[in-house]
This record gives C-alpha cells, structure tokens and sequence, in this order.
C-alpha cells in the first residue's frame, strides 16, 4: 500500500477497531469505577465521580475476603500446574524424541486424542472421591497438568529435535547418567521452549473456569474465576463492583501479555505453519 | 556439522550405540502416565461403560442404550446436539475468513501495526467469564450500549440473548470476538513463512494486489488454514464456558450444547445420563473434527 491508501486503509483499520475492540473494554473500565447507581444504567458514559477506591476495597472485602483467598487458590494452582507440566512433560518429550520404541505410535495417537477429546466429567469426579483428590487444591493441580500435558509434550519434543544427540553422547561418555543428561544438558537447552510453555500455560490455567468448577466446589476453595461467577449472582444491581472485579483479574494477564507477549505467540502459533 | 550427524557415529563403537538407549530410559515416561493414565484415560474408557447404566456414584444398574435413546428422544437435548454443530461451523468458519483478512491487513505496512496487533490479539488472554459477563451487559435488549449504539444510527437493536433464535448467533459473535486474535496470529505465521520472492515476481509480471493474494497468499497460506479450522471447530465442538456465564443455555433451551447438558444433567444428579452427553461429544469430534483434519492434511499434500 502506498501514500493514501495507506493512511486511509489504516484510519478505517483503526476505527472499527476502536468501536470492536477498545470500547468494550473501555466500558469495563469506566463500569468499575461509577457508583452503584450510574453502573446500573449500563450505558458507555463518563463516570460523574470516581469511586475507584471505594469499590476495590468492597469488592476485596465481601464474603470474608474471598477475593483474597481466592487468589492465593489461584496462584497456588496456576504455580504448581506449570512446575509440573515443565518437568514431567520435558521429560516425556525428550525420551519419545530420542527413543526408538514400538510404543511410539500409541503414545502419539494418545497424546493426539489428549488434544481433541473433552475430558470425560462424571467419571472423573467418581474417580477422584475414590481416590480422595475431589475438592482438594493438589487434586485439580494434577487435573490441569494431566488435561494440559499433551500440548506440551508437543512443544517439547519439537524443540528436543532440534538438539544434537552428538550433545546427549559426549556427557555420556564423559560419565553422566540419564538424570545427568537430561537435567543438566538437556533440560536448560530447552529454556525458550519453557519460557514459553509457563507463559502460555500459566495464563491458560489462570484463566480457567470449567475445572475448578467441577473439581472444586466450595466457597472456600474458589479460584478466581469462580468469584466472578458467584458474584454474578450476588451482585446483580451492583455493576460497578462486577465490573471491578473483571478489572481485578484482567490485570494479571496483561502484566504477562506486556511482558512476554513474544513467547505467548511463539507458544500458541508453534507447530501451526509447518505441521 | 551436517554431514558429520548425517551419517553414523563418529567416535562410538555400536555396541555402545545401542546400549545408549538406556540413556533414555522408559521411566521418564512413568510421572506424566501416571497423571495422565489416572485421571484422564481411565475416566475417558470406563464412560463408555457408566453412559450405559443408571448412576448414583455410589452403585450403577446396567440399562442398556436407554440413556441414548433418551437423549435423542428428548427434543431439548437434540437442540443441544444441533445447536453445538450450528455453533462450531459458525465459529470455526468466520475466524478463518477473518482471521484470514485481518491477518493480511496486519502484515501489510499499515500504520502503527505492533499497536493494532496486539489491540487485537488481547481478548484471547483475557478471562471467558469476565468476557462473558461484560457481554450480557453490553448486548443487554434496552439499556445496552450495543442497542443504544445501534439506536443512534437509526437501527431498532434486536434482543441479542433474549430472543430464542438469537441467542445462540450472540454468544457465537462474542466467541469469534475473543479467538479471532488467535487465528489472526497463526495467519501471520503462516504469511511469514511464504518466501518474499514469490510476491517480488508476481510484482515483476505486474498482478494486482488482489490477484497476489488469491494466487500467492490463499493457496501458500493453506496449512494455517488447516490449524485454524481444526482447532476452532473442535474448540467450538466443546464450548462451554461463554454460553454457561452469558445465557444457561436460554432462554429456555435455546442455546443449550451438548457440554452444558452435560453440566444441567450432573447438577440435577442424572450422572448416566450427563455421561452419556459426553459420550455423545466424544462421537460428535471422533465422526465430524477427526476427519475433517484428516481430509485437510491429506489434501495438502497433493498440491
């Protein structure tokens, strides 16, 4: 595009982005702040008065700080899960890389239908009461590392392709054992791979609401997702402090989009382009 | 550096070749099965087994395809059915067109394009229900900004999740709204990787702009498409979140999927039944996703 048409390609770009893209979130935005009584009329309008204050702290506040507590859920959750999923699906990716066996082929169909197919629900929290993993913290960590294990695996074992096996070959014969290679060769050579599997996993997990809510009821253990949904009901006349809400879990995701917004592409375009 | 990895090892005698595999050993493997075995294939098998039994947790009576021929008896769990279809061919089919068309503009020399890039890949990171929730209030029938918009351009705004046949497109627009970003990055990927060269020549043999992205971009740009179409059709297949915070599948059960009759049938203690539901999901991506993505890899590779 050249001279005009460029400019006023990008003005038409940059006006239905506006009106598509930036006045919802402009509208949670100003929501948040207006007092209880100009938030319930809904509209896209400047707040009379700021209540910015006064909202965060009723919305922290309510219902014994669940805001709080869930957040520590949250973080314990999103933490763990990643810790896990980097370890053991390294792991995973680079044996299957590197070891021929008959059993290949199972394993990929597994991880494969580990992409495709819905977790079965019922089962499951059957499964775990026996188990005793249902309503537990470390019950659904290891949920979302089983339901999050094959993409990364994925991510893994591209990457481990790239490394020399002549790598692997020279610590053995200077005297490392399996854990040697991989913990100390291997598993810091993949430090982009896992830049990128904690970003894009972190916010996945971060963000999740069907899990915990089918894995863990109770008001006590609510990740923060799930505030959002019980005060949806509670909270069906005060808008501004829904709305603040949002804001509130909004801010994580966008610190981490700012931050590493290159990984988290790299991470959801991975293996996409070339099969 | 090639030719040496291209051909056999170097320093190694064979005997010591083959006995390197135990440098990879199979109990790398034992942590994530373990996981993954436990709580996500066994629970997957053994619902083929409870879809056919009446349920309460506790003991489950064997009854046959019952909880079949109750789902597809049932007019709204075929609504459900019909509706995850409609819903995943409307999903998967805009993001790919505009993914497609913003991810040309997005890789064009438009003003500002680091800016608008991320303006419109953000939503993909940002939390379902909080976009669920800021929807409802946006496409509320009288008071929301989206009707108030359309009011000043003249245009009577409908009732986007009150009205029965609506409710459903509504929640679809609000889920194209969130992933387009990610079908507009794979796009870019994909746009990327073709060689400048090509558009170089085509520009030498004087093609039009149009005539460089339906000869050159569209075709070269074929394996995204085939990643965004997979991907957004099975992540429309299995939706739940957005319709679960923007309608329960309302009003009535007009905007019901087969996940959130998964999710109604557990809470009302139907547990056979739900499970069946997800059988029925598992069917649904086994008979429509899998071929699909077959079809599509395989046509690939005969151009």
């Amino acid at each position: 595009m050249r001279g005009a048409t460029r400019y006023a390609v990008s003005a038409a770009a940059y006006l239905i982005a506006t009106f598509v893209f930036i006045v919802p979130f402009a509208f949670i935005v100003l929501t948040a702040v207006k007092d209880q009584r100009q938030s319930s009329v809904l509209d896209f309008s400047w707040p009379t008065e700021f209540h910015v204050w006064d909202n965060l702290v009723e919305v922290i506040t309510t219902r014994n700080w669940m805001v709080v507590t869930a957040f520590i859920n949250s973080t314990i959750l999103t933490v763990s899960s990643v810790a896990l999923l980097v370890v053991f699906s390294a792991m995973v990716g680079f044996v299957l890389q590197r070891r021929k066996s008959p059993w290949n082929g199972l394993i990929n169909f597994l991880i494969l239908a580990g992409l495709m197919m819905p977790p079965a629900v019922v089962p499951t929290i059957w499964l775990m009461q026996g188990i005793g993993l249902f309503g537990k913290l470390y019950g659904l960590v290891l949920i979302e590392v089983a339901y999050h294990l094959s993409f990364c695996v994925l991510l893994y074992r591209a990457f481990i392709a790239t490394i020399p096996r002549e790598l692997d070959e020279a610590a053995i014969i200077d005297g490392a054992g399996p854990l040697g290679v991989f913990f100390r060769i291997v598993l810091p050579l993949l430090w982009p791979v896992t830049a990128t599997v904690i970003v894009v996993q972190s916010v996945a997990i971060f963000n999740d609401f069907v899990n915990p809510l089918y894995y863990l009821p109770g008001n006590k253990n609510a990740t923060i997702q799930l505030t959002l949904y019980n005060f949806q009901s509670q909270y069906q006349t005060a808008y501004n402090l829904l709305f603040m809400n949002i804001v509130l879990i909004t801010i994580p995701p966008l610190l981490v989009f700012l931050f590493f917004n290159r990984q988290i592409i790299a991470g959801m375009t991975a293996g996409s382009v070339k099969g | 550096m090639a030719v040496i990895t291209g051909t056999a090892p170097r320093s190694m005698p064979s005997a010591a070749r083959r006995n390197i595999q135990s440098f990879y050993p199979a109990w790398f493997y034992l942590p994530a099965a373990i996981i993954y075995g436990i709580l996500y294939l066994l629970p997957t098998f053994s619902s083929v087994y409870f879809s056919l039994t009446r349920w309460t947790l506790f003991d489950s009576t064997f009854i046959g395809l019952e909880n079949f021929a109750q789902f597809f008896r049932e007019p709204f769990l075929i609504k459900g059915l019909v509706n995850t279809v409609i819903f995943a061919v409307v999903t998967s089919g805009s993001k790919v067109v505009l993914g497609l068309l913003l991810a040309v503009l997005l890789t064009s020399n438009v003003v500002a394009r680091g800016l608008l890039r991320s303006i419109v890949f953000f939503p993909v990171l940002v939390s379902t229900v909080g976009v669920g929730i800021t929807f409802v209030a946006m496409m509320h029938p009288t008071e929301g900004v989206i009707n108030e918009g359309l009011e000043l351009l003249g245009i009577d705004g409908p009732g986007w999740l009150t009205n029965p046949r609506l409710a459903i497109f509504s929640v679809a627009i609000v889920d194209i709204w969130k992933g387009v970003g990610l079908a507009t990055v794979i796009f870019m990927a994909g746009i990327a990787a073709i060689p400048q060269d090509y558009y170089d020549a085509a520009h030498v043999d004087g093609t039009s702009p149009f005539q460089s992205f339906r000869y050159i971009t569209l075709p070269l740009s074929r394996p995204a498409t085939v990643t965004v179409i997979t991907l957004s059709f099975i992540g429309g297949l299995r939706t739940f979140e957005l319709i679960w915070t923007m309608t329960r599948g309302g009003p009535g059960f007009s905007s019901d999927v087969i996940a959130s009759v998964i999710y109604k049938q557990y809470q009302a203690g139907f547990y056979g039944l739900s499970t069946a539901g997800n059988v029925v999901l598992f069917i649904l991506i086994a008979v429509l996703a899998v071929p699909l993505s077959i079809y599509l890899n395989r046509k690939e590779g005969h151009e």
